[in-house]
């Protein structure tokens, strides 16, 4: 019978020395009592961030232009959510990994038409209002062409927009009902009443946030916060939190790809990113099987210092570089040497 | 009943299994290899010890809600303290995996124990994040903004929507937990049955 070769990246040896007293029971007890005490300390003296949510009572009172300029945004169709493409509609292909449109194949799962979503839809919420329910009916019996006019007269004139006496003024011409449906959304946002219509529009018990977030991240204020509280992109702000506090630190190397080329220079980045770090899990997932990979550790001979006492006191020769060769004349797995199918 | 039949039920014949697999002195050790003597062992148990206190605070949390901790000094420290078991818990957790990456811990059969003690990474991962999104404040808005981009480009944001914070919540507090625990004990049993990988051979070890 051929004896199968030692793989040293593989197999282990068989351990024929002594053993020493382990008190398993003891030794979590005590790593949990120092996890314990550790934790309370760290809570105690650094305690956690909790910067509160930004409502779109507060963007639209702290920032009206911002907030009237997306708002406008979202009804002319070039805002952020408008142009996203799915799972919120079908305005764009999406992002591409090579031939791949996986966003598209998906679809619009998660649909959004932001103009009735944003605007429009929170507008005939409110009640008695009879210039802006007049205005309604004007906006929703336009053609589409009629529409087009309105929204590109007023968007010419909004280069100027300016928020006075607490309202929105635009001087736009043959802008028909896009005036007052753009400054009654802001005074609705003001009061507060834009943030509950967004929330409860699919009805009385919610946790779904998509429309209010969508909304709010497609104005500057939330993005301008963000980059004070050094979140961005460009700042490595996915492993940060507000605060100087460690956050997501674990998302480094995730983080890292978005700072250098190709994928800082590419419109696709996300999904290259996201299609690099997939491979690289399955690299190291599947490290026990790929040769070469599995072998850096015994060429780095890091191993050495993880078990210096070992290797100082029992083994004092290097173990092979390179698996010994098959004895063809053998039976028997040499002595000390255990095999295995791993 | 005839012992034939006792021996042929199901459970008979899975408790046998079991402790054919893992007997109890394999379970609960009381001794062990003289190699196991470093100071990366410690990170192992440091690991499940911080998983602990991870679920005990985050049960805590769970009693009063997700938004009981903004408004209540009690609940804001239960929070620190769930944050930081989990800073703990990635830091022990990272040095663990290095340590076992360079110690070839796989050898001698143990590959599944590598691949289950990855994969548990990347469910805690997931886990954390998730948590991060549910924290109903400006971090949560922030993170779940940016984060459907990298999830929607992949086509997985249809499915598992990072704005809708019910839908995260489950999985941070239900679905993911449920999973990292599972995956966390079939780790330490893998470890308990293949036993601690043992240091690489001496050339005379192999050669003799």
């Amino acid at each position: 019978m051929r004896k199968k070769a030692f793989r040293p990246d593989v197999d282990a040896p068989k351990w024929t020395g002594g053993h020493t007293p382990y008190d398993i029971v003891k030794e979590g007890t005590i790593a949990l009592l120092v996890v314990a005490i550790l934790t309370i300390a760290l809570a105690t003296v650094f305690g956690s961030p909790d910067v509160p949510a930004v409502t779109i009572k507060r963007w639209s009172n702290m920032a009206p232009v911002d907030f009237a300029m997306t708002a406008l945004s979202e009804l002319n169709g070039t805002s952020g959510t408008a142009t996203y493409g799915a799972p919120y509609n079908n305005q764009s292909v999406g992002q591409q990994l090579g031939p791949l449109q996986l966003a598209k194949w998906v679809g619009d799962r998660i649909p959004v038409d932001a103009a009735n979503a944003f605007v429009i839809d929170p507008l005939g919420s409110l009640p008695n209002q009879a210039v802006l329910t007049t205005d309604l009916s004007q906006w929703k019996q336009a053609s589409q062409t009629q529409r087009t006019s309105w929204l590109a007269n007023y968007t010419k004139a909004a280069a100027t927009m300016k928020f006075k006496s607490g309202n929105v003024n635009v001087a736009a011409y043959n802008a028909g009902p896009v005036s007052v449906l753009i400054n009654d959304l802001t005074q609705m946002a003001r009061s507060g009443a834009l943030d509950q219509s967004l929330v409860t529009h699919a009805g009385f018990y919610t946790t779904d946030y998509t429309l209010p977030l969508l909304f709010i991240a497609d104005g500057s204020y939330l993005g301008n916060l963000a980059e004070k509280q050094h979140l961005t992109g460009e700042q490595w702000g996915m492993m940060n939190e507000t605060g100087s506090y460690p956050g997501q630190a674990w998302l480094w190397l995730y983080t890292f790809w978005y700072q250098v080329p190709p994928f800082s220079q590419s419109g696709n980045a996300d999904v290259l990113v996201w299609g690099l770090m997939m491979a690289l899990t399955a690299l190291l997932l599947l490290v026990p099987f790929i040769p070469g990979l599995r072998s850096i550790p015994r060429w780095s001979r890091v191993y050495r210092l993880i078990w210096r006492e070992h290797y100082g006191q029992d083994a004092p020769a290097t173990p092979p570089r390179k698996p010994p060769r098959a004895d063809p004349s053998a039976s028997a797995a040499p002595v000390g040497v255990v095999s295995s199918d791993a | 009943m005839s012992t034939t039949e006792i021996d042929r039920q199901w459970t008979t014949r899975l408790r046998h299994r079991v402790t054919a697999k893992l007997p109890p002195e394999k379970l609960l050790p009381d001794t062990q290899p003289s190699y196991v003597s470093s100071w990366i062992y410690v990170f192992g148990v440091t690991t499940l010890a911080a998983l602990a206190v991870v679920i005990a605070t985050g049960c805590l949390l769970a009693i009063r809600g997700p938004q009981w901790w903004h408004g209540s000094d009690i609940g804001h420290f239960v929070n620190s303290l769930h944050l930081w078991s989990v800073e703990i818990f990635f830091f022990a957790m990272v040095i663990h995996l290095w340590g076992k990456y360079f110690m070839a811990a796989w050898r001698g059969g143990r590959a599944l124990t590598w691949m289950t003690g990855v994969v548990t990474f990347v469910v805690s991962i997931l886990t954390a994040f998730t948590g991060y999104v549910s924290q109903t404040n400006f971090d949560s808005q922030w993170i779940s903004t940016q984060a459907k981009d990298g999830i929607n480009a992949t086509g997985g944001g249809a499915y598992f929507n990072v704005l809708n914070l019910g839908q995260m919540l489950m999985w941070h507090i239900v679905l993911l937990p449920i999973g990292a625990v599972a995956l966390t004990v079939l780790h330490v049993l893998l470890v308990r049955v293949k036993g601690v990988v043992p240091p690489f051979a001496a050339k005379s070890e192999v050669e003799a």
